[in-house]
């Protein structure tokens, strides 16, 4: 459990923020894939702390990048968070994702809304060890699609929007990346029936697939038994064996 | 330093701060955070004779100042606990309790035989008030009649301290908290969680896959202190006062109505260092006010 210190707070549009929070001490070791546990204080309908995926680490610059939906209460009001204040967080927590056994793996990262969160994270890790990645991206209309400089820096972005305003027309499936090629890797976070369409796509290319859930939690750490997911071993908690699932282990209908 | 030590029914507690069931896990889960051979007493995660799944996702929303859950008893069973989770918890300098819950009376009385064999479980709490189950669970706990049969047959096989934690679903708990005191229960604790329900409004579905959860959290916290306060008044045994504790004060409110201990649920979730806290904060405060021991302030609150 850490104070951090909100360094910047960054409105991408007026759903999304970027919430950059650094620290006087060197921030810990943290994972792709992994979460936080944000502490939403002065808030009488906020108890709960809010679970947010682990952006992007700046270990040089000891910054933790969040990136936020305004969906309710709790995200609007860390999107109001001003430079200089301080948040509570219970971080780093849940698994990662799983690096690929071979660095010639054919990756595909794909996200859809506030989902593409982790895989920045995720990008710049892969980068790093030698890996290359190809980033789906999707959204509802170019509005949704966040960070695409970002993602730019660690491999090839290719974008889908409901509208036609942003990349190809339709869903991150529906993209032409997916008629030609086949990847080893497939990892994905996003919505549920997005994440299952990918999982299908995954499935029948004989791609291993990592999905990152956001089941709703209560701790995040294990001790309530309330994010549980149902998988082949029964039901798990997906803070402490997820969030991230191999899509093998899941119990999903695809 | 005041003294903290209390007795409560057959256990000696080094504070009167304990964990409530279903929010501490094994305790292990905390050891990250802090130390927690400090905290007076652990009571683990409620636990049945068998293998149990609990109920479907989603299991918990949050409300105004609380949540509600509706885990439905998710555990490995009783031997499980006793021969995987009872040696990791064995040497940990603290009381450790195992909720005990069933379905059936046998069901209780079995998985207590097997708990009674265990040397450093010195007691069980008795959940005869879980909301989430289907059979059993609450339905013990709501009339006087199973609330004093389950006991007296617990009581029969189970030698060592046994803490029956009541439900706040009834008309008048301090009935049932009399009913199981003359049943041979060493103390009682409440409050467990208040049924409750909410609904999204926008898609007009229940929250809750059970639809109906227990409401827990600084919400439920004047009707737990109120129950504190008339159970105290009726019984003779130990009092273990709980619903909605964040702070020490909350703490000491419970104290002052008549609890002899607390417990510490929905809050470890939001700080997992809460105990410590509250354990100093205690100390804090009966030395604040001029008071050497716990003792000094049960059941102390001026009309
Ligand atoms: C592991 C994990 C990682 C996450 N990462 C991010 C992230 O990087 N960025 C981000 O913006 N959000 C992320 N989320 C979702 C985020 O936690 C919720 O949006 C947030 O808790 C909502 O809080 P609120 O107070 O704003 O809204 P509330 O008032 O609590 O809820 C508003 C609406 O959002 C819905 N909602 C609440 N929680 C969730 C959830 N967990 N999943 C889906 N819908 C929900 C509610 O049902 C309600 O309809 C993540 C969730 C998990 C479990
Ligand atoms: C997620 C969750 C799980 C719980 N599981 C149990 C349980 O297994 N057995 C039990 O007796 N009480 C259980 N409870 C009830 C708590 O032990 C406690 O009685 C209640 O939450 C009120 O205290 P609080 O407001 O401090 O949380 C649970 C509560 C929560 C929030
Ligand atoms: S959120 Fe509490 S166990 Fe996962």
């Amino acid at each position: 459990m850490l104070d951090l210190i909100v360094k910047k707070n960054e409105a991408l549009n007026n759903q999304y923020s970027l919430l950059v929070l650094t620290s006087p001490d060197k921030l810990p070791e943290m994972l792709p894939g992994q979460f936080a546990e944000v502490r939403v204080d002065n808030s009488p309908s906020t108890f709960l702390r809010r679970p947010i995926s682990i952006n992007y680490v700046d270990y040089e610059a000891n910054e933790l990048w969040l990136l936020v939906q305004i969906v309710g209460e709790g995200t609007r009001k860390m999107c109001e968070l001003k430079v200089g204040e301080v948040v509570n967080l219970l971080f780093p927590l849940g698994n990662s994702f799983t690096l690929p056994e071979s660095k010639d793996a054919k990756l595909l990262l794909v996200g859809g809304g506030v989902g593409i969160a982790p895989l920045l994270f995720w990008g710049s890790y892969l980068k790093e060890r030698g890996y290359k990645c190809n980033f789906l991206l999707g959204g509802r209309s170019k509005d949704n699609l966040l960070q695409l400089c970002e993602f730019e820096q660690f491999g090839d972005v290719y974008t889908t929007t409901e509208d036609g305003t942003h990349g190809e027309k339709g869903f991150v499936t529906q993209h032409s990346l997916l008629q030609g090629s086949n990847f080893d890797y497939v990892y994905t976070c996003g919505p549920t029936p997005m994440m299952k369409a990918v999982a299908a796509y995954a499935a029948k290319t004989e791609a291993i697939c990592e999905v990152s859930l956001e089941n709703t939690m209560a701790c995040g750490f294990g001790t309530c038994l309330c994010c549980v997911t149902d998988t082949i071993k029964g039901h798990v908690c997906v803070c402490t064996e997820g969030p991230v699932f191999n899509i093998t282990k899941l119990k999903w209908q695809i | 330093m005041a003294n903290l030590d209390i007795k409560i029914g057959k256990l000696q507690l080094k504070n009167p701060v304990m964990t409530a069931s279903g929010t501490f896990g094994y305790g292990t889960e905390y050891s990250d955070f802090m130390d927690i051979s400090r905290i007076g007493g652990i009571i683990v995660k409620g636990t049945t004779l068998r293998d149990r799944q609990g109920n479907q996702y989603p299991r918990m929303a949050e409300t105004p100042s609380g949540m509600l859950n509706a885990v439905g008893l998710q555990n490995k069973g009783v031997d499980y606990f006793i021969n995987h989770i009872y040696p990791t918890l064995k040497d940990i300098d603290t009381n450790i309790l195992v909720n005990l819950s069933g379905s059936t009376i046998e069901d209780y009385v079995e998985a207590a035989e097997r708990l009674n064999e265990l040397e450093k479980i010195p007691g069980i709490e008795l959940n005869i008030s879980c909301p989430n189950v289907k059979e059993g669970g609450m339905a013990f706990g709501t009339s006087c009649l199973s609330a004093a049969q389950v006991v007296r047959e617990v009581r029969r096989v189970y030698k060592n301290d046994m803490m029956v934690k009541l439900s706040p679903n009834v008309t008048d708990i301090s009935e049932i908290a009399l009913a199981v005191e003359a049943e041979g229960a060493d103390s009682v604790s409440l409050i467990n969680t208040l049924l409750g329900m909410a609904i999204n409004a926008e898609t007009r579905k229940p929250y809750l896959s059970t639809i109906t959860g227990g409401l827990s959290g600084p919400a439920v916290k004047p009707v737990a202190l109120r129950m504190v306060w008339q159970v105290a008044n009726a019984v003779k045994i130990p009092v273990v006062g709980m619903g909605g504790i964040m702070n020490t004060a909350d703490a000491i409110e419970f104290i002052l109505a008549g609890a002899s201990a607390i417990q510490i649920g929905t809050a470890n979730f939001i700080d997992p260092t809460i105990t410590g806290k509250v354990i100093d904060g205690i100390d804090d405060y009966l030395n604040r006010h001029g008071y050497s021991s716990i003792n000094d302030i049960i059941g102390a609150m001026e009309v």
